[in-house]
């Protein structure tokens, strides 16, 4: 008899230690990424209690956050900045764990190095200090999002407690049309099932739309999971994964490596297994979308104009009607045209080399128009390097973007790198929220890395199907 | 450890009936650049402070609250810690809302902070009796499942797991999870990708 678990179930089994009587159960956890802004206090919590790292080896460490992207050298002008990095280093050279520090190639955001270094593998339970640990769900693996106590505890012992969350297929089915990318299926996808339409569930993206994507789109996609309110998002392994694991300094080599694909493959849910829930989208409805207000799930189609308060039920009007104000925008409007100050292609959302490329084909030959700043930061050094070798630098650069060091830098601000006063910002990142570009009153409209380009360009938000088919 | 239970909340109210408040909100990044959670409870909602001075946590009825009422989807956003610390060190104890973003919960199941949920109908009691008297007791029951308030009483929910720990005085995770560390380390024995893929 075939085996009917979900990919996901079959995971969650074989990590299971034991389950108590309270229904949750201790994973076991494969792999433990760590960066400077989540670790710092729960390696106090060992040093209290007098704990050592129970698998130091299945623990790495990278720094983003924190890190400027222009002038990186040491100390950090930002002193508070200078401190979480001697802590990160301080902390894994006691506790014997690999930091992939500002001085190695190898360092980059925390969800770009994982999958680029062959860390990130299928059927491993992956967790970090980070929500959008659900990146790497895009391998077929349990990746999930946990705070400082649950940091210090996997630390501790390499597993934590859980309850079950329920698994909803999120199936997409279709091509793409030209000038819609992963970004805009996750886009639609929060916006129709709203942000906390996935609270309780684990999503399993599956149909045709997601067997077709690269590994780096299906990061992009399940890299927003959790801005749906799901834990975490999956999708099957195949060959595509393989491929793209195959070689990489972390993946299995040799005859290992082939043994460890077919165990991938054989993870995958097959055709009868059994879900909680199902919904299902069609590619064809989807166009490059837009947010317009301050949680991820508030986005239009780019042809499509703002909604109306009256739109939405009356419990959610005064959150619409809060949006609506903050980001100064007018209801029935266009959101084509929205003037911008700023324009950010980077984060670990967007930040891959295919986002890159597609932004820089959308600059090529183009300026940026005048009053918009705009910076490219690319997700880790290896993604800067490979983007220099292919020229794409100087074509950002020609166009008057900034092109910066590896890191999270305008995604969340916590570096120099943020808005000022109440700019707005195109952005290829993952959140909205108020302030989260680091001014209180700053405001940030989501879109795919080349509709970003497109408005620096024009400096407004902009159509790409329009822009692109436009003479240079 | 009997002193860790914690079977009831008892205090004053901060009513906050708004959805979807994220961490962001709750403590804006730039507090994040920290190596401890100290002084983080002086930076609670700073941002939507300084942008609305009738902000519940501006006003000086609400200064000794421990109970916050709350609405749908609290604590969405990033996974950060900061934000339950930073709720806690400012003095709140209990949070019932509609519902709590997954990870914000479970950061407070962590930290023994009481996390529960109440139908909106009766959050909205709950808001307007602590708003005409900020000094009214509250007492969120984890036994009975209600708080009780000026005579009136509503239902509250919390997951098992979660109830459990607290009345036991079990939410030391850390604890629990390290008294089977020899039933981790021969489960690691079994697990294909530690052990070179065995066929
Ligand atoms: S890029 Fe943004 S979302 Fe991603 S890890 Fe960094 S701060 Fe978090």
């Amino acid at each position: 008899m075939s085996d009917t678990r979900n990919l996901f179930n079959k995971v969650w089994d074989l990590h299971s230690v034991r389950t108590l009587p309270d229904g949750q159960t201790q994973l076991f956890i494969g792999l433990h990424l760590i960066h400077e802004v989540t670790s710092p206090q729960a390696f106090e919590i060992l040093r209290e209690r007098g704990l050592q790292v129970a698998f130091p080896q299945r623990t790495f460490a990278t720094v983003d956050h924190v890190i400027p992207t222009a002038d990186q050298s040491r100390p950090f002008q930002d002193e508070l900045a200078e401190q979480m990095m001697s802590a990160i280093e301080r902390n894994c050279r006691e506790f014997g764990i690999t930091l992939l520090n500002l001085d190695d190639r190898r360092q980059g955001i925390v969800h770009v190095v994982g999958p680029e270094q062959g860390l990130t593998q299928p059927g491993m339970t992956i967790v970090c200090g980070d929500s959008h640990t659900s990146t790497h769900g895009a391998f077929g693996s349990i990746a999930i999002g946990i705070g400082t106590s649950n940091v210090a505890q996997v630390l501790a012992t390499q597993t934590m407690f859980l309850n079950r969350p329920a698994v909803r297929r999120v199936v997409v089915n279709g091509q793409l049309s030209p000038g819609v990318f992963a970004k805009d299926v996750i886009l639609h996808i929060i916006r129709k099932l709203g942000v906390q339409g996935g609270v309780g569930y684990a999503y399993e993206y599956a149909g045709t739309t997601f067997d077709a994507m690269s590994m780096e789109e299906r990061m992009t996609v399940c890299n927003m999971s959790i801005e749906g309110g799901a834990r975490c998002g999956y999708i099957n392994p195949d060959e595509t994964t393989v491929d793209y694991l195959r070689g990489r300094p972390f993946a299995p080599q040799g005859d290992s490596f082939d043994r460890a694909a077919a165990w991938w493959l054989s993870l995958a849910s097959s055709d009868d297994a059994e879900f909680d829930d199902e919904v299902e989208f069609d590619a064809a409805d989807i166009e490059p979308t837009v947010t317009w207000g301050i949680t991820p799930a508030q986005s239009v189609g780019i042809s499509e104009k703002l909604p109306h308060v009256s739109d939405f039920p009356s419990e959610e009007q005064t959150l619409v009607r809060e949006a609506l104000e903050f980001m100064g925008l007018q209801e029935g409007a266009p959101i084509a045209g929205t003037k911008i100050d700023v324009a950010f292609i980077g984060s670990c959302t967007n930040s891959r080399i295919s986002d890159l490329r597609q932004a820089a084909d959308v600059v090529r030959g183009h300026r940026v128009a005048d009053g918009v700043r705009a910076i490219v930061v690319p997700g880790s050094q290896q993604v800067r390097e490979q983007a220099m070798n292919e020229g794409l630098h100087e074509v950002f650069e020609a166009a008057g973007f900034e092109w910066r060091g590896a890191g999270c830098s305008m995604c969340l601000a916590m570096n120099p790198d943020r808005l000022q006063g109440r700019e707005v910002c195109a952005s290829s990142s993952n959140r909205n929220f108020k302030g989260r570009q680091g001014s209180p009153v700053g405001r940030t409209l989501l879109m795919s890395p080349a509709m970003v380009a497109a408005a620096a360009v024009q400096g407004h938000v902009t159509d790409i199907r329009e822009f692109a088919l436009a003479p240079v | 450890m009997s002193s860790n239970e914690i079977k009831t909340v008892e205090g004053t109210g901060i009513p906050l009936v708004l959805d979807d408040i994220d961490t962001d909100r709750i403590i804006p990044a730039r507090f994040l650049r920290c190596v401890t959670f100290e002084g983080l409870g002086d930076h609670l909602f700073e941002d939507d402070r300084a942008q609305d001075a009738d902000h519940p946590f501006n006003q000086p009825q609400y200064r000794n609250a421990s109970i916050l009422i709350t609405g749908r989807n609290f604590g969405c956003g990033s996974s950060r810690e900061h934000a339950p610390q930073s709720l806690m060190r400012w003095g709140i104890r209990a949070i019932v809302a509609e519902s709590h973003a997954e990870i914000f919960f479970g950061n407070c199941a962590s930290l023994g902070i009481v996390a529960a949920t109440a139908d909106r109908n009766d959050l909205e009691t709950l808001a307007a009796l602590v708003t005409q008297n900020p000094d009214c007791r509250l007492t969120v029951d984890l036994e009975s499942l209600c708080v009780t308030a000026g005579g009136q009483s509503v239902p509250v929910r919390i997951p098992d797991s979660a109830r459990t720990a607290l009345i036991t005085g079990q939410w030391d995770y850390l604890s629990r999870l390290l008294s089977a560390q020899g039933a981790v380390t021969a489960h690691a024995a079994t697990i294909p990708y530690l052990n070179d893929f065995p066929d």
